[in-house]
């Protein structure tokens, strides 16, 4: 009954999409009133309804209802209540209903919050949104109803994959559709913009805040992911360039150059056609994303499904969003002209520069994800396109990119000074290269990736610090002065030089967990040692025992280092009966400084077992930093400048005074 | 500069910015390139040695020994069979008769992994291994585990 609830509710919520996708942009072209308020109502609506079918399921999962097909692959009567929650979207059709909720979701959000939006620009946003929704809704109901019934009912369902039974994964999807969501609501003021053939400042001033709570969500999501791969899958590494993990880097990236390129249309008025166009382009890579990861069309991980038909469906949704979008926008773009210029050498020219670079690095994702298929579709060759395409594709971006990232906040818009900018940047570079030749005398292996590396880092940590010590005017003026500037700093200001350092933090995690890092794989008896950096493992051997719903053998170290006791590490290899399935619970003894990490295999036949042992120097940094970076971007959305509807002009004054 | 220039000139920085990004991808994927092989192709057109690919068929039953950390077993369509020897821990879902793909060289008719592959669903059968199954002709539909 529940169940024939949430799927006539999901049908309604179609019908509502399809007016709100239809009668609101003809009442826009019309002037009327009348028809444009509809959209607000229509999305509500369209709210209610989607999150009463994501009642309906969540409700299916809870009480074990094993007559839904969706409940009976993939529950378990005895899992945990948190799994019961999470497993609603573990799966192909509930995870699309969980985008379906948050694109309802954040329609409503538009809905709710736009009233000092113009009515045409916000019916117009409404409509666009019904649209992805539309096609979202018909791609449930067509191809993947969650609430398909089965009779008869098993006696009990088939229980959810393991490795899924953990809530650094059971949260990663959730956070990862936030993100790629939350870029819907840019590309919809895109899509509305275009329609109207305006830009303003006061539409940035609508789709930065999306967008930064948008990228904010994408970065978690990552973070988690890549964290969950850390720990979970037992290889010690944190990202493989698998397809999936690109297909959420792709927007990510775009997005943050889209952030980016947003400041500048609500300062200076100029990009608009450019952002407008990274807006388009960053949803269609976030479709593009969910089509890879849920067409099946690359083996993956996360491909649930290989269904010909879903394939074929978010193909087609893909083409009209992006061929439609693009057109659109071939079409109309000359209408957006820019209100200011600005030099080459000026705030605004550090955020083309940004741009350039993550948009260049966007597209070398994208055609190291997408070649193998193109190369199978062409000439039935089978290849793939592992880490070593992507460090040596992506480094060229990036090293310029972190340097770009010191001088860009310090350039003044609309013309900068580069001979100044580099005397206030004198220390940073001070350190760096300090860092750098440390660094280089030090390392016994290594030494010029590190040096250069390290020097980068160092410059990206230092430069952040000296942009905030400049706006406060530190060591220059009276410390009262610094103190009332530090007062009244504003928040978008402190977000900024946050994520910027988040950078910095990350780069240094990889750089020195990628550098320094220590791999040791053997067969191990027990009473044997083995050094792994600066630290000594002994094993004592490995027992087996009986879990909750597992079988484990569980190995036991003893870690020393100069012969003093540091931790004792028991890794084990886990054997679940239902679904039957193996999984690795690696040791990991996280600190600031490093990691040591370590796996216990399957035994050998003569006594002894395989065995895998690292030492990662800064690793934890990777997602430290992603926090950082997420936290700034949280922190900027907090600021009452970004505030929809917080009066502007009033902090123009403080923003002059700030140097901003 | 006029506007128009101006929007000329960034127009073509940022196909300036696309074409070195789509150049260094080119040359990086040329070099880092890794093909796909089934054992049937590997006996017919054997990869040049020290040449990275990807071994995928299935582990054949009853081919795997362990000496130590080091691994032997079989990779097999069904047709003909190559011989694998892998250092390290395998993958939780390794078995025999299931999927796998490896990648590393050829070294003397038997293939040297750098790393095996086998992905994380009891009842994936990975693409490229199905495929080689129907090249070598025993594939049936649905038999997939």
């Amino acid at each position: 009954m529940i169940a024939e609830l949430g799927h006539f509710a999901l049908i309604l919520a179609l019908g509502v999409a399809l007016a709100q996708a239809s009668l609101p942009l003809w009442g826009a072209a019309r002037g009327d009133r009348g028809l444009m308020a509809f959209a607000g109502s229509a999305a509500l609506t369209q709210f209610l309804l989607v999150a009463l079918a994501y009642g309906a399921l969540t409700q299916a999962f809870l009480g074990s209802d094993f007559s839904v097909i969706n409940v009976a692959t993939n529950s378990h009567s005895q899992k945990p209540l948190l799994y019961k929650i999470t497993g609603v979207w573990g799966n192909h059709e509930g995870s699309l209903l969980l985008w379906a909720l948050i694109l309802a979701l954040f329609g409503a959000g538009v809905a709710a919050f736009g009233a000092n939006l113009p009515p045409s620009l916000k019916a117009r946003v409404l409509a666009v949104q019904a649209m992805i929704a539309l096609g979202f809704l018909a791609f449930i109901l067509f191809t993947s109803n969650p609430f398909q019934r089965i009779d008869p009912p098993p006696a009990d369902g088939n229980g959810l994959n393991p490795l899924l039974q953990d809530p650094g994964l059971a949260f990663h999807p959730p956070f990862l559709y936030l993100g790629y969501v939350g870029f819907s609501i840019a590309f919809a003021f895109a899509i509305a913009a275009l329609i109207e053939g305006r830009v303003d400042p006061a539409w940035a001033r609508w789709v930065r805040p999306w967008t930064l709570a948008a990228w904010s969500f994408l970065t978690v999501g990552i973070a988690l992911g890549s964290w969950w791969a850390y720990y979970e899958l037992g290889w010690g590494g944190y990202w493989f360039w698998d397809p999936v993990e690109n297909a959420s880097l792709m927007p990510w990236l775009a997005g943050t150059a889209l952030l980016h390129s947003a400041t500048v249309v609500e300062k200076r008025e100029a990009l608009k056609a450019w952002t407008v166009l990274l807006a388009i382009l960053t949803f269609s890579l976030s479709l593009l994303g969910t089509f890879l990861v849920r067409s099946g069309v690359l083996t993956s991980v996360h491909a649930f499904a290989t269904d010909p038909a879903r394939g074929l469906f978010i193909l087609a949704f893909l083409a009209v969003t992006v061929g439609g979008s693009l057109a659109l926008f071939a079409a109309r773009a000359e209408a957006l002209v820019a209100r200011s210029w600005f030099a080459a050498l000026s705030r605004e020219g550090a955020l083309v520069l940004n741009n350039l670079l993550l948009g260049a690095m966007a597209a070398t994702v994208l055609l190291g994800t997408l070649y193998p298929l193109f190369l199978d579709a062409l000439t039935g060759d089978k290849v793939s396109v592992g880490p070593p395409f992507f460090h040596a594709a992506l480094a060229p971006s990036f090293l310029p990119l972190a340097i770009a990232l010191g001088f860009g906040p310090l350039l003044a818009w609309k013309r900068g000074d580069l001979p100044a900018v580099t005397r206030r940047l004198g220390v940073a570079l001070g350190v760096a290269l300090a860092v750098a030749l440390i660094t280089l005398a030090l390392a016994d292996r290594h030494a010029a990736l590190g040096a250069i590396g390290l020097g980068l880092v160092a410059w990206a940590l230092t430069t952040p610090l000296v942009e905030l010590a400049e706006r406060l005017r530190l060591f220059r003026a009276p410390l009262a002065e610094s103190w009332a500037r530090l007062r009244i700093l504003p928040r978008a200001a402190w977000g900024m030089s946050l994520a910027h350092f988040g950078v910095g933090l990350m780069a240094m995690g990889v750089v020195a967990s990628e550098a320094w890092q220590t791999e040791r794989i053997q067969a191990l008896r027990p009473g044997d040692a083995v050094a792994v950096g600066p630290y000594k493992f002994d094993f004592k051997g490995a027992r087996e025992l009986d879990g909750p719903n597992y079988l484990a053998l569980r190995g036991h170290f003893e870690v020393t280092r100069d012969g003093r006791p540091v931790a004792v590490m028991e890794p084990e290899t886990r054997r679940y009966p239902v679904p039957p399935m193996t999984t690795t619970e690696a040791a990991i003894r996280p600190r600031l400084t490093e990691d040591l990490y370590a796996v216990v295999g399957e035994p050998d036949g003569e006594g002894g077992f395989a065995t895998r042992l690292y030492h990662k120097p800064l690793v934890s940094w990777i997602w430290l930093g992603a926090l950082v970076m997420a936290t700034g971007g949280a922190l900027s959305l907090s600021d009452r400048r970004h505030r929809v509807g917080a009066p502007v002009r009033a902090r123009r004054a403080a923003q002059a005074a700030t140097g901003d | 500069m006029r506007p128009k220039h101006r929007r000329l000139s960034l127009i073509l920085s940022a196909l300036l910015a696309l074409g070195a990004a789509v150049a260094v991808s080119l040359t990086a994927l040329r070099d880092n390139l890794v093909f796909f092989f089934g054992p049937t192709e590997v006996l017919a057109k054997p990869p040049a040695a020290e040449k990275r690919f990807r071994l995928g068929g299935l582990v054949e039953e009853g081919s795997v020994q362990r000496q130590g950390a080091e691994i032997r077993f079989r990779v097999t369509d069904t047709v003909n069979a190559i011989p694998v020897v892998y250092r390290g821990i395998l993958p939780d879902l390794f078995r025999e008769k299931q999927g796998v793909v490896a990648e590393g060289h050829l070294r003397e008719g038997v293939f040297v992994a750098a790393s095996v592959l086998a992905k994380h669903d009891e009842t994936y059968m990975p693409r490229e291994v199905a495929d080689a199954l129907k090249k070598a002709g025993h594939w049936k539909e649905g038999g997939g585990s």
